[in-house]
């Protein structure tokens, strides 16, 4: 899509003011609100946030789905805790779904149903609750690859990005603890894997699960447990720090695009009120319609089909939700190492794809700002945003990350694709094993250089002017397509970037006199930031520009010479 | 008594010995007319006498058909797996290729080679006559039935599911009732036998029951996305859910602000 590069100004405010907007006549609106301003003291912290501006990019509304599903997910969640019984006491089903009647099954597989079957629109507030948190975690996850990609991470907003992170794994937690509460065959067969995973933990793993399950699985204590952290301590935490995510974006101001007017120093855009309370408030009914929509329209974990969980049952497409699916994946297509040592078993294939990979790559993710500010030795704070083409190993490395955990994720659909694709499910699993290596070492080049390629297309942009498709043929016959110079804002816009800084060679560290550690740390950061930089194309400067803009003038007027003095200049040739 | 009892015994002789005298007579054409249809379709891979077919490697290139029975022949060829249109990691259910006649004559055939199980008796599945109440049972019991011994291969809902080296089981929704007591009573392909000492044949007519049940019930939550759990729903929240709300932001982001709707118009 087309940024609009000469937005409508006219209606943004010209200045904060210096004195309090104060009410006209005697309106009941107005002296209520006075009444109010006097006690609560509201308008002066009002009055500048009122007018608070941001910059409008459909990119920049990804994590305002996060926030707008979460609001549903409170909402509903609450109905749902109105009829929830989470206990794991023995109950015989006579609810309204008769092929289970009869059915022995825990108290909160029972309330599930009749959740499901007897509570009035309690099927579509369950739907919409599983919905939304699936839609939840996978805004969050769109929202976290923008901010990445688009270098938004960088100071002033790196412990943003970390809370970010923590965010996605509490909503991870919080949609495993969920979908867990019903006790159904599908959830139980979950928490029998989590279980599993627990005591694959060497040493302490079987404490681990005796301690959370209050003994043996599954016992009688996991669901109350569960339904504890589901309901109360995770969304409280998710809570706080949604909250200091706001409160941080608030106080060090949305990033921009670059473009005329705008610079590291400002923000250009609409105010809160009107604009953005309507478009986010707008925005929020456009999520919880989707969500109910799709709560109404699709199946979501039909429990009454799986029925009470029992440990000596199981069925075929025991997938997690999509979020945990990655892992499960890896579970999948590990080989079967096992180390046997003085009586123990060292389960590697699931301590490597469960135990390790989740909190590794959740740590290469919180790591990313850093390790990128430490090789680039980038200390400046950043307003403006990079295309992601302007920083090609970044983009890459993120690229590669994002293949990683697609094909992991692919592979935890193995049966699924095998079944619907006519496929082997060892030739999947052998495929995975390679790809998940190899994989992102491809998306990695590719990614790359193809951002690399996109700079040379903007440098050839900004030199020999953009293509016209219009086809000149000389006096000698031969034909050649005019270029035109690019409008002078987006001109700005491409070049509206800093260059890359020269890292430090061996050499100058050298002959700084450092030695020790400190001397191979920086040579080790000088040689990876001339990998990151490598091959990254410049900007043109201003003397090349110049030079281009003469040319380009030079060729449009002999363009428009030859049109004029042309045979075609009123349209085809007359016979 | 002696009158009526002699009465009884002739009057049932009368009524039965004629007509088994008929049955064997007819077996016996069936029996032969089988074999026709045997030697032209089938005695390729499973062997002129239903002996079967060892490959040069020694491998089973046809299995023997001596002791499989008209059970295993009727799902067999009834739902078209057999003859197989070409080699390959299992039969899959397609168009039948003989007809009802055929089939019975192919079966009747197999079942002379030795032992096996019959064809089942339709009272054997069927659950017509029953009360609302007694189905109502059966169904119950069905479905934990079901739960135990089928999903974990077949799926929650009948959906299917994959098996090692491209095998699979198949869907087993809107499936012939006969056909579904038949693949229990013969375990086709990489199927176990639930034989009738594994799963009596009152527990198979429940099970049986449970899959007619989930065909007639309406889905209560929309559309299924085919029954196929976690992965599927997946799909459809990020295609349905996020690739829709990214539309509508980009909707959003892309109509700014008007001052005045005259304006608007005059810049289009």
């Amino acid at each position: 899509m087309s940024v609009d590069l000469n937005p409508d100004l006219s209606k943004v405010a010209s200045t904060n003011g210096t004195t309090p907007a104060t009410t006209k006549g005697g309106k009941a609106a107005g002296a209520i609100a006075t009444w109010a301003d006097d006690r609560l003291g509201l308008g002066g912290a009002m009055k500048k946030n009122i007018r608070k501006v941001f910059p409008d990019h459909w990119s920049f509304m990804l994590g305002e789905i996060a926030l707008w599903s979460f609001v549903v997910l409170l909402l509903t969640g609450v109905f749902l805790t109105l009829w929830f019984d989470p206990s794991m006491t023995e109950v015989q089903y006579d609810g309204a779904y008769d092929p289970l009647r009869g059915v022995h099954m825990s108290s909160a597989m029972a309330s599930t149903l009749d959740i499901s079957f007897d509570v009035r629109g309690g099927l579509l507030m369950r739907q919409m609750h599983h919905w939304a948190a699936m839609i939840f975690i996978a805004s969050m996850m769109i929202h976290m690859l923008r901010v990445y990609l688009t270098g938004a991470f960088r100071k002033p907003r790196e412990l943003n990005w970390v809370i970010g992170c923590l965010l996605l794994l509490l909503g991870t937690i919080e949609g495993f603890t969920g979908y867990s509460l019903p006790d159904d065959l599908l959830s139980g067969t979950g928490v029998r894997a989590a279980d599993g995973f627990m005591k694959a933990s060497p040493v302490i793993g079987t404490y681990m699960s005796f301690f959370l399950f209050g003994g043996e699985f599954p016992g009688d204590a996991i669901i109350p447990r569960f339904y504890a952290m589901h309901i109360l301590l995770i969304p409280g935490i998710l809570l706080a720090l949604v909250a200091a995510h706001m409160l941080l974006l608030v106080y060090h101001k949305h990033t921009q695009w670059p473009g005329p007017g705008r610079t590291e120093g400002n923000v250009v855009g609409y105010p809160m009120l009107p604009v953005y309370a309507a478009k986010a408030g707008g925005f929020f009914f456009i999520v919880f319609g989707v969500i109910t929509l799709l709560g109404g329209l699709f199946s979501l974990n039909p429990v009454w089909k799986f029925g009470p969980y029992d440990p000596s049952k199981v069925t075929a497409g025991s997938q997690p939700d999509w979020y945990m699916g990655w892992p499960d994946g890896l579970l999948r297509i590990i080989p079967a190492w096992e180390t046997h040592i003085w009586g123990i078993t060292l389960s590697w294939n699931v301590m490597l794809p469960i135990l390790v990979m989740p909190p590794l790559m959740l740590m290469i993710l919180m790591a990313l700002p850093f390790l990128e500010a430490w090789i680039t030795g980038d200390k400046r704070e950043h307003h403006l945003l990079q295309r992601p083409r302007n920083a090609p190993t970044r983009t890459a490395i993120m690229v590669a990350l994002m293949t990683f955990y697609g094909l992991s994720w692919a592979a935890g659909g193995n049966d699924i694709i095998a079944i619907k694709m006519h496929l082997s499910i060892n030739q999947i699993t052998y495929f995975m094993r390679g790809a998940v290596f190899i994989g992102p070492v491809i998306a990695f080049i590719i990614t790359r250089r193809w951002c690399i390629s996109l700079q040379r297309h903007d440098e050839g942009k900004l030199l020999h002017g953009y293509e016209t498709g219009v086809l000149v043929r000389s006096p000698a016959g031969g034909y050649a397509e005019k270029h035109l110079p690019l409008p002078e804002g987006k001109a700005y816009t491409l070049t509206a970037r800093d260059d890359d800084p020269t890292p430090e060679t061996v050499e100058e560290i050298d002959a700084s006199g450092a030695t020790g550690r400190t001397a191979r740390l920086r040579k080790l950061r000088a040689k990876l930031a001339t990998v990151f930089f490598a091959d990254n194309v410049q900007k043109p400067t201003t003397e090349e520009l110049h030079e281009s803009q003469h040319h380009a003038e030079h060729e449009l007027h002999e363009l428009e010479s030859q049109i004029a003095a042309g045979p075609n200049r009123h349209g085809p040739a007359e016979h | 008594m002696l009158v009526c009892g002699l009465l009884l015994t002739g009057g049932l002789y009368a009524a039965l010995a004629p007509a088994q005298a008929d049955t064997s007579q007819d077996e016996a054409a069936l029996i032969k007319e089988g074999r026709e249809l045997f030697l032209v379709g089938c005695a390729f891979c499973h062997g002129q006498n239903g002996e079967g077919v060892l490959t040069q490697g020694g491998s089973q290139y046809g299995p023997p058909l001596t002791d499989v029975g008209a059970a295993a022949v009727d799902f067999q060829v009834a739902t078209g797996r057999m003859p197989m249109a070409q080699p390959g990691a299992q039969a899959p259910r397609k168009e039948r290729v003989y007809d009802d006649e055929e089939t019975e004559a192919l079966a009747a055939y197999v079942a002379s080679l030795g032992t096996g199980p019959a064809i089942p008796d339709k009272e054997l599945y069927s659950t017509e006559g029953m009360s609302d109440k007694e189905l109502e049972e059966l169904v119950v019991r069905g479905g934990q039935i079901f739960l135990a011994n089928c999903t974990a291969c077949h799926n929650f809902e009948g959906s299917g599911g994959a098996m090692p080296r491209g095998g699979y089981a198949p869907k087993i929704r809107g499936v012939d009732s006969k056909h579904i007591y038949e693949a229990m009573l013969t375990g086709p392909q990489s199927m176990d036998t639930f034989s009738d000492g594994n799963i009596p044949p009152e527990d198979k007519k429940a099970v049986i029951a449970y899959l007619n049940e989930l065909d007639e019930a309406p889905s209560y939550s929309g559309f299924t996305l085919g029954g196929l759990g976690p992965v599927s729903e997946g799909i459809i929240a990020w295609v349905g859910g996020i690739g829709v709300l990214v539309g509508f932001a980009v909707w959003i982001a892309a109509h700014t602000t008007r001052s005045s709707k005259k304006k608007d118009e005059a810049a289009a």
